[in-house]
C-alpha cells in the first residue's frame, strides 16, 4: 500500500478535509518516527468514515492530529471550512467544542474522583452555555439518551459503573457541547462482544438523533464494516485502500486488505482457519521500506514495488487502491 | 513435599483418563457485602491433548475458574468440590505444594504481556530462570533451551532477543515470549486467559495458531478463556459457556455451533458483527448486566436478561440437561428448538429482536 495521491477526494458538503497529512516524532538524537506520511481523505456531512489498520499504522495518530494533540508536522486539516493548523490556540480550543473524541479505555478517560454527572456537566460550565437550569436539564437529557440514569450518575464515580456504561458516559460527555464531528478511537475494543454491540447500536442511534459525522478508528474490520459508510485502510503511515464499506468487503483490491479480512476469527468451526495468514509484523516506522511500504510482507510484490510508491487510483464505484498489483475479484462473487 | 512425590502426569495419563477433572467446583469470596459466588458448581473434564474454550462475559467467572484450578487466588477465596489433576485431588493444595505443579505441569499465558513480564529483566533470563529452578539445568543448557523455545514460538533473531528487555519488543512478540516462558518446563496443561484480546487481528490469528501448533506438538491440553466465540470456534475441541459462575452450556465445539441450545449462547453469537452482513446491520444485544453474584436472582441466573424467559424461569433453576448427544449439556427450561422458544422467537423476529419491555433494562 504505502500509497499517496488524492484521486479519492470528493466534492460536496465536507465536514473535514485532510490533505498531505504528515506526523513525525523525534526519538533520540537523530531518528524520526514517521507515524503518518502524507495521507489525504475527506469526510462528508453525516457520513461515518472507518479507519482500520494494525497497531502502529498511524490511525490513532491521524485521529489525534485532527484534534491538534499534537498538531501535525505538515499538511492541511480543514474543518468546516477553517484551516485548523493555522489557528491560534484559543481558536483551536473553540473548534474542539465541535470536534470531540472518544477513547479506547472508558474508565481511565473519566476523572475517578468526580461524580460522572459532573464530568459530563463540566464542558458546559467551561463554555458557560445557558443558565444553570438549562445546563442541568441538558445533561439529564443527554445521560438519558445514552441509557444512564442521571440520578445515579450524580452520586456515583466511574469505578461504580461497568466498562460499557463508562463508555456510554464518555459518549454523553462528547455529545454535551453539540459537536459536528466525533472521532472515536477504538471505542469498543476494550468491551465484551455483548456490550460492544450495545455501544455500536447506540452510536448509530445518536448519529441519527444529533446529526453527527463520525470518524471511527479500529483494528477490527467486522466492527468497522458494521458502523461505517466508507472505510480507509492504513498501513505504516500510508493509505492502502478507500472504498464504500460494502464494496471494500465485497471486493478488497489491496493485498493487505485481503490479509486483514482473512485474519478475522470466524465464529464457525467448519470454516477454514488456516488461510491467508500474514507472517511477521509491520516494520519499524523509523525506517520504513522503500517503494510500497507493504512490499516486504506482500505475497504479490515484484521489483517495481520496492522502487516506486503506488498512487491511489480509481477502481470504479468510488473504490480507490494504492497498489501496483491489485487483487482482481470476479464480479460474480459480489 | 518432595518434588519427586508429585505425580508425573506424562507417565500416568496415557490410558485416556482425563488429565483434568472438575467435580462441582465452587469458588466463593468473602467480602463485606457478603459471599460472592464467583464459580458456583462447575463439573467438566479434559483429556490430554484436548483444548477447551471457556466463554463468557466479564463477571461470568471464567477467569476465576482458571485461577481456581491453578491455585492463584487471594486468601479470601473458599474452594469446595474437587479439582483432580492427573488423578490427584489438588483442591486443598497449599501454594508451596502448587509451586511444584506451576510451570512444570501447568502454566498460564495472561492477557497483557507487558504487565506479566518483568520490565527490568532480560528476556533470556526470564526464560532460563524456570528452567534452572524446575528442571535443574545448568546455565549453558538453559540458554540453549531458551533459544530453541524462542525459535519454537517463531521469534525472529532469537539470539538477539535473549539480551533485550520487554519494552524493546512489540506486543505480539511479547506475547510470544510469554508463551515461550509458559512452555519452558513442558507443562501438560496450558491456560491462556484472553491471550489475544490486547493484540491486533493479524497478530491474534498468528498467536492462536501458535498455541494450537504447540498443543499438537507437545500433546498438551489447553484451556482458552475468552469472551469471543469467534476465537474459540477454530481452536478448541470443546466449549464451556459460563454465566453467573455456572456452566450453562457445554459441548464439543462443532456440536455447539451447529446446535446451540441455550438462549444465552445464541445471544452471544448474535451480538458479534459479521462480515457477511451489510454495513449498518442492527446488532442483537443482550440487555442489562450480568447478575450480582452476592444476591443471584431466583431461578435461572440469566432469566432477567433473557428475551425468552417465562414465569417458571424466574422461580426454578434449570438443571444441566443432556441432549441426544450426552456430551452436549445445557441449563435451560425452554431451549432453542422447544415449542415455547420458537413461539417467542417468531414474535421477536417481528420486532427485530428489540422488544419494548427490554428497552428499559439497558
Amino acid at each position: 500500500m504505502a500509497g499517496t495521491g488524492k484521486a479519492h477526494l470528493r466534492d460536496g458538503d465536507k465536514v473535514l478535509s485532510i490533505e498531505d497529512l504528515v506526523v513525525e516524532f523525534k526519538v533520540g538524537r537523530d531518528s524520526t518516527v514517521k507515524a503518518v506520511s502524507g495521507i489525504s481523505f475527506d469526510v462528508l456531512r453525516g457520513e461515518t468514515l472507518g479507519i482500520v489498520g494494525e497497531s502502529g499504522c498511524g490511525k490513532s495518530t491521524t485521529g489525534r492530529a485532527i484534534m491538534q494533540i499534537p498538531p501535525p508536522t505538515s499538511g492541511s486539516i480543514i474543518f468546516e471550512g477553517a484551516e485548523l493548523t493555522e489557528m491560534t490556540s484559543s481558536a483551536v480550543r473553540e473548534a474542539r467544542t465541535r470536534v470531540q473524541m472518544i477513547f479506547q479505555d472508558p474508565v481511565s478517560s473519566l476523572n475517578p474522583r468526580r461524580s460522572v454527572r459532573d464530568s459530563v456537566l463540566e464542558p458546559l460550565e467551561i463554555w458557560k452555555r445557558g443558565t444553570k437550569e438549562e445546563r442541568n436539564k441538558l445533561v439529564d437529557e443527554i445521560l438519558e439518551s445514552v441509557g444512564i440514569d442521571p440520578a445515579r450518575a450524580a452520586e456515583s464515580k466511574p469505578h461504580q459503573f461497568s466498562g460499557g456504561q463508562c463508555q456510554r458516559i464518555s459518549v454523553a460527555r462528547a455529545l454535551v457541547l453539540d459537536p459536528t464531528l466525533i472521532i472515536c478511537d477504538e471505542p469498543v475494543s476494550a468491551l465484551d462482544v455483548s456490550v460492544q454491540a450495545q455501544v455500536l447500536n447506540l452510536l448509530e442511534d445518536l448519529k441519527e438523533k444529533f446529526g453527527l459525522t463520525l470518524v471511527f478508528i479500529a483494528h477490527d474490520l467486522a466492527v468497522v464494516k458494521n458502523i461505517s459508510d466508507r472505510v480507509a485502510v492504513m498501513y505504516l503511515g500510508k493509505l492502502c485502500e478507500v472504498a464504500s464499506s460494502d464494496d471494500l468487503y465485497a471486493r478488497p483490491a489491496h493485498p493487505y486488505t485481503n490479509v486483514l479480512l482473512d485474519s478475522i476469527p470466524e465464529p464457525d468451526p467448519e470454516a477454514d482457519h488456516s488461510v491467508g495468514k500474514i507472517v511477521g509484523e509491520p516494520p519499524s516506522p523509523i525506517s520504513p521500506p522503500s517503494g510500497c511500504r507493504f512490499h516486504p510482507r506482500c505475497a504479490y510484490a515484484t521489483d517495481i514495488c520496492t522502487r516506486q510508491e503506488p498512487q491511489l487510483r480509481p477502481m470504479g464505484d468510488g473504490h480507490f487502491v494504492a497498489c501496483h498489483h491489485p487483487v482482481e475479484t470476479p464480479v460474480e462473487i459480489r | 513435599m518432595n518434588k519427586n512425590d508429585i505425580i508425573q502426569s506424562d507417565r500416568r495419563i496415557e490410558s485416556g483418563e482425563p488429565l483434568l477433572e472438575l467435580i462441582d467446583l465452587k469458588t466463593h469470596f468473602k467480602t463485606e457485602r457478603g459471599l460472592v459466588r464467583a464459580v458456583d458448581g462447575v463439573t467438566l473434564s479434559l483429556k490430554r491433548g484436548e483444548s477447551l474454550g471457556v466463554v463468557g462475559e466479564s463477571g461470568s467467572g471464567k477467569t476465576v475458574l482458571s485461577r481456581s484450578i491453578m491455585g492463584l487466588l487471594p486468601s479470601t477465596a473458599v474452594k469446595h468440590g474437587s479439582v483432580k489433576f492427573a488423578g490427584q485431588d489438588i483442591v486443598g493444595f497449599s501454594a508451596k505444594q502448587m509451586r511444584h505443579l506451576w510451570g512444570a505441569e501447568m502454566s498460564m499465558v495472561f492477557q497483557n504481556p507487558l504487565n506479566s513480564l518483568n520490565p527490568l529483566m532480560k528476556i533470556g533470563k526470564q526464560i532460563t530462570e524456570p528452567l534452572k529452578l524446575h528442571l535443574g539445568m545448568d546455565k549453558a543448557t538453559a540458554t540453549a533451551t531458551a533459544l530453541q523455545l524462542l525459535r519454537d514460538v517463531r521469534i525472529p533473531e532469537p539470539e538477539r532477543r535473549l539480551n533485550q528487555l520487554p519494552h524493546e519488543l512489540s506486543g505480539g512478540m511479547r506475547q510470544r515470549v510469554m508463551i515461550a516462558i509458559a512452555l519452558a518446563c513442558g507443562p501438560t496443561l496450558l491456560f491462556a486467559d484472553e491471550p489475544t484480546t490486547a493484540l491486533d487481528v493479524t497478530v491474534q490469528a498468528q498467536i492462536l495458531d501458535l498455541i494450537g501448533e504447540q498443543r499438537r506438538d507437545r500433546n498438551m491440553s489447553v484451556i482458552l478463556v475468552t469472551h469471543d466465540l469467534g476465537v474459540v470456534a477454530g481452536h478448541t475441541d470443546q466449549i464451556a459457556v459460563m454465566y453467573g459462575g455456572k456452566l450453562v452450556e457445554h459441548a464439543p465445539t462443532k456440536t455447539l455451533f451447529a446446535n446451540m441450545k441455550m438462549p444465552y449462547t445464541k445471544s452471544l453469537m448474535r451480538s458479534i458483527p459479521k462480515l457477511s452482513d451489510p454495513s449498518h446491520t442492527r446488532l442483537a444485544t443482550i440487555p442489562g448486566r450480568p447478575p450480582d453474584l452476592v444476591n443471584p436472582p431466583l431461578g435461572c441466573n440469566f432469566a432477567p436478561r433473557c428475551m425468552y424467559a417465562l414465569p417458571k424461569c424466574h422461580v426454578e433453576e434449570p438443571p444441566l440437561t443432556p441432549t441426544a448427544d450426552p456430551k452436549h449439556v445445557y441449563a435451560c427450561w425452554y431451549p432453542v428448538g422447544s415449542p415455547e422458544f420458537e413461539k417467542r422467537d417468531a414474535e421477536l423476529q417481528a420486532t427485530g429482536y428489540m422488544p419494548e419491555d427490554f428497552s428499559a433494562v439497558s
